[in-house]
């Protein structure tokens, strides 16, 4: 049974806070692999495409006919634990500050030995493996007991394995936004400590407001994301106290590119979506950077949400395709940086939700809760890439087949 | 088809370089020591030999080419052997085979490597591309880690106990206070053994090599040129090598050995129980159980009761690691390869001094090497017989 983890001691400021060692980053490109179907949330090993052999560890050929082509194919996470050991002595510093760290020996049925974390409820016997990022970002394998417990999450090896909002502060960066009430709610039910939600222009009245402020261990701050100082002020304040931001502001105005004249709301859509998050980046990024190794509330991950059209363009929301696309990239440069701190950066892609700029596309569209929902189990399994909604998950799939396909199938009706 | 005997293919001039815990001076430095003190040992200038065989963990960016020309040699035949535990017995099987066909005459065979702080924990996270993957980022516990699991996983199959495995370490370090360049220089009791800081469960301090820094070498050549040299010399008997056998035993129970051991005692023409002393691969106890069970002495699973019923020291009934073995006179990286080859060289030329065995005149060797992932892949072994019987 896992102990409950409890909520951290106040900071002590005169204390150094501990640095954010990372566990071992090395990597062939084979086991890049591993890595990239971790960051989707898959269980998937290499599997010969002419034998059928399962391959582990990640391999360049197949260990019993030498083809080389390998793909990664999803596999049954069932094994059984047939050996293994307490570590109580590492010259890594990372593993060092953890000290004793569980590891075995996982026999699958597929006839490859794994070896693994383990989870502290694990004996020998069967175990089911999950497949997650480490903090240095790289795709571990890890063993848990069959069936889920009370407090599972809670072990602190597990724990490593994803950025649980338990105990920690989350700054979410736009109040007005119609998916921020489900947000605060999904974040708190699973445990956040405080959630501090970011108000750009307060004295604009707006619905809902006195409800969120009257939430219990909710607090609206001044945050707005085109104005400089606005964000360097606010990182002056909360930047050491964000443990998980999630910037969920958003710019919008349909229409396609020759329908417009100017470039006003381009400038508006490149302004909040992409400077916006450029903004943040540099106020917060630093601070959550130094943060990483920061105790049970370390920081722990920064999400952004943005359309599932950043992958490849709606040609009817031409400039907002485009602004996503930016942030899309932006974000892989800051989960590039962040990671040097243990920070984990997350893209949730969305398809179309259900407001007044998408008013004209059909559903199904994405519920604020189911959002809301996809991005907590995403914190949770420490993921870095989250589709959420019927909508993004068959375009970031067509996207995988064939981006150019994708490409011709989305400009259908266009240009007319 | 059987194979060719090692006739008039002699090994010869052992010299170990004692070992420090750590050295600022690099590999070139140890195996120039190495190399050094077999030719010194046989009376040789550099010039003489025309063979050299190299293993080394640390020598990057340089391999054996690099040493010949760091050490001004001029050899006609080169080796380089990546294969750490086992690189002994394998530098003697090539270099035998090379002085036997006449591609060389006279062959120096050199294991050395350094230990410069955080030298080991660098050579860990990046020892081979499957530990980098998919053995280190898992608590980085190293070989520790490996074989603790093997450990785990042997004692609850056989019922092996830490007292078994401790008989082995208490006799090798009673053996190692004979030894006076072995690390280790206090008795160790097994009540020591037993409540020692553990490591990686089950596994504890004195289940673990020290790392270190320290070279080994001996001399490969024909019996007439040692006999013109005067020198004692060693017969090699028989050999086997082996390379990932095995593969798809789950947890690592047995080595390579168990695939070629007929063999081996079908070439040396003799039987484990002929064997005055046995020199098993130590970097933890459970490896050295698994060889004499593998190499014949006992069935699989009762290495442990087999070894509790002998004296494994240097005046007991089964002499094993008479210098003390890596577990107790230090793992020099890839000299630990060559440790118990060239203190056999010793031991069957009566050469062997403070740790002598009395009549010893024919010994087993064996050597096991690279935890590529999570077991040993290379296993081989040779039985040598004094050269003056």
């Amino acid at each position: 049974m896992t102990d409950p983890l409890q909520p951290p001691p106040k900071k002590n400021p005169q204390v150094r806070s501990p640095l954010a060692h990372l566990p071992p980053v090395p990597r062939s490109r084979a086991a890049l692999g591993l890595t990239a179907r971790a960051a989707e949330g898959r269980f998937a090993l290499q599997q010969c495409a002419d034998c059928g052999a399962v391959q582990y560890p990640p391999r360049d050929a197949c260990r019993v006919c030498l083809s080389t082509d390998l793909p990664w194919r999803d596999q049954p996470p069932m094994g059984a634990l047939i050996a293994e050991t307490t570590i109580r002595i590492s010259p890594d510093l990372y593993f060092r500050d953890r000290m004793p760290w569980r590891m075995g020996t996982v026999r699958l049925a597929s006839g490859v030995s794994v070896l693994c974390h383990l989870h502290g409820d694990v004996r020998k016997g069967p175990v089911r493996l999950i497949l997650r990022l480490d903090r240095a970002g790289q795709g571990v394998i890890m063993a848990l007991p069959e069936q889920e417990g009370p407090d599972m999450a809670d072990d602190p090896q597990l724990r490593e394995l994803g950025a649980d909002p338990k105990h920690r502060r989350v700054l979410i960066t736009d109040a007005r936004a119609p998916t921020t009430r489900a947000l605060v709610r999904a974040l708190l039910d699973a445990g956040a400590a405080t959630v501090f939600v970011g108000e750009a222009e307060p004295w604009r009245r707006w619905p809902g407001r006195d409800a969120l402020a009257a939430m219990d261990r909710v607090e609206i701050v001044p945050l707005d994301l085109t104005d400089s100082a606005s964000v360097r002020e606010a990182a002056g304040t909360l930047g050491g106290k964000t443990d998980i931001l999630i910037n969920n502001a958003a710019f919008l105005r349909p229409g396609g590119l020759l329908e417009r004249s100017d470039t006003v709301f381009a400038q508006q859509e490149l302004e909040v979506n992409y400077l916006g998050l450029m903004r943040l980046a540099q106020g917060f990024g630093p601070m959550m950077h130094a943060r990483g190794g920061d105790g049970v509330n370390s920081a722990a991950a920064w999400v952004n949400i943005l359309s599932a059209h950043a992958l490849a363009a709606d040609p009817a929301h031409a400039g907002y395709s485009a602004a996503s696309a930016a942030a899309l990239s932006l974000t892989q440069s800051l989960r590039a940086e962040m990671r040097g701190g243990g920070v984990r950066v997350m893209t949730v892609l969305t398809g179309p939700p259900d407001d007044e700029w998408h008013a004209e596309i059909p559903p199904p569209k994405v519920a604020p809760r189911a959002l809301a929902r996809a991005l907590v189990d995403g914190l949770q399994r420490g993921l870095e890439e989250v589709a959420c909604g019927d909508v993004a998950r068959d375009l970031v799939e067509r996207w995988q087949r064939d981006a150019k396909v994708l490409e011709r199938e989305l400009a259908e009706g266009a240009g007319r | 088809m059987n194979r060719l005997a090692y006739d008039d293919v002699v090994l010869a001039a052992p010299h170990s370089v004692p070992y420090i815990r750590y050295s600022n001076d690099p590999a070139h430095y140890w195996a120039a020591k190495g190399l050094k003190g077999t030719l010194d040992a046989a009376g040789l200038r550099p010039d003489q030999i025309d063979g050299f065989s190299v293993a080394s963990f640390t020598l990057f960016p340089d391999s054996a080419v690099g040493l010949t020309q760091h050490l001004g040699l001029c050899p006609r035949w080169l080796d380089n052997i990546p294969m750490g535990g086992a690189s002994g017995i394998v530098a003697l099987r090539r270099a035998a085979r090379a002085v036997q066909a006449g591609d060389a005459d006279i062959v120096a065979c050199v294991g050395a490597d350094t230990n410069q702080i955080d030298s080991f924990r660098k050579l860990l996270t990046a020892f081979s591309r499957f530990a980098m993957d998919a053995s280190y980022p898992y608590g980085a516990g190293g070989p520790n880690a490996n074989f603790a699991l093997i450990t785990d996983r042997y004692m609850a199959e056989y019922g092996a106990t830490r007292e078994d495995f401790g008989h082995i370490a208490v006799a090798q370090r009673a053996n190692a206070l004979r030894n006076p360049d072995a690390l280790m220089k206090t008795p160790l009791t097994l009540e020591q053994y037993i409540a020692a800081r553990p490591v990686a469960d089950p596994i504890a301090l004195f289940d673990c090599v020290m790392p270190c820094a320290g070279a080994e070498a001996f001399l490969v050549m024909r019996e007439d040129e040692a006999q013109r040299r005067g020198l004692p010399f060693a017969r090699i008997d028989a050999t086997i090598e082996r390379h990932n056998a095995f593969p798809d035993d789950p947890v690592q129970l047995r080595g390579g050995w168990a695939m070629d051991v007929d063999q081996l005692w079908q070439m040396a023409d003799c039987a484990p129980s002929d064997m005055d002393l046995v020199q098993t691969y130590d970097d933890y106890p459970v490896i050295s159980v698994m060889q004499f069970e593998d190499l014949g002495f006992c069935a699989k699973g009762e290495g442990a009761a087999f070894l509790r019923a002998r004296d494994l020291t240097i005046t007991g009934d089964l002499p094993h690691n008479t210098n003390g073995g890596q577990l107790s006179a230090g793992q020099a990286g890839a000299a630990g390869g060559y440790i118990g080859l060239v203190e056999a060289i010793r031991q069957v030329t009566r050469t062997a001094g403070p740790t002598q065995v009395g009549d010893a005149s024919r010994a087993l060797v064996s050597g096991f090497g690279m935890i590529n992932y999570d077991r040993g892949v290379c296993s081989a072994a040779a039985v040598l017989t004094g050269g003056a019987s």
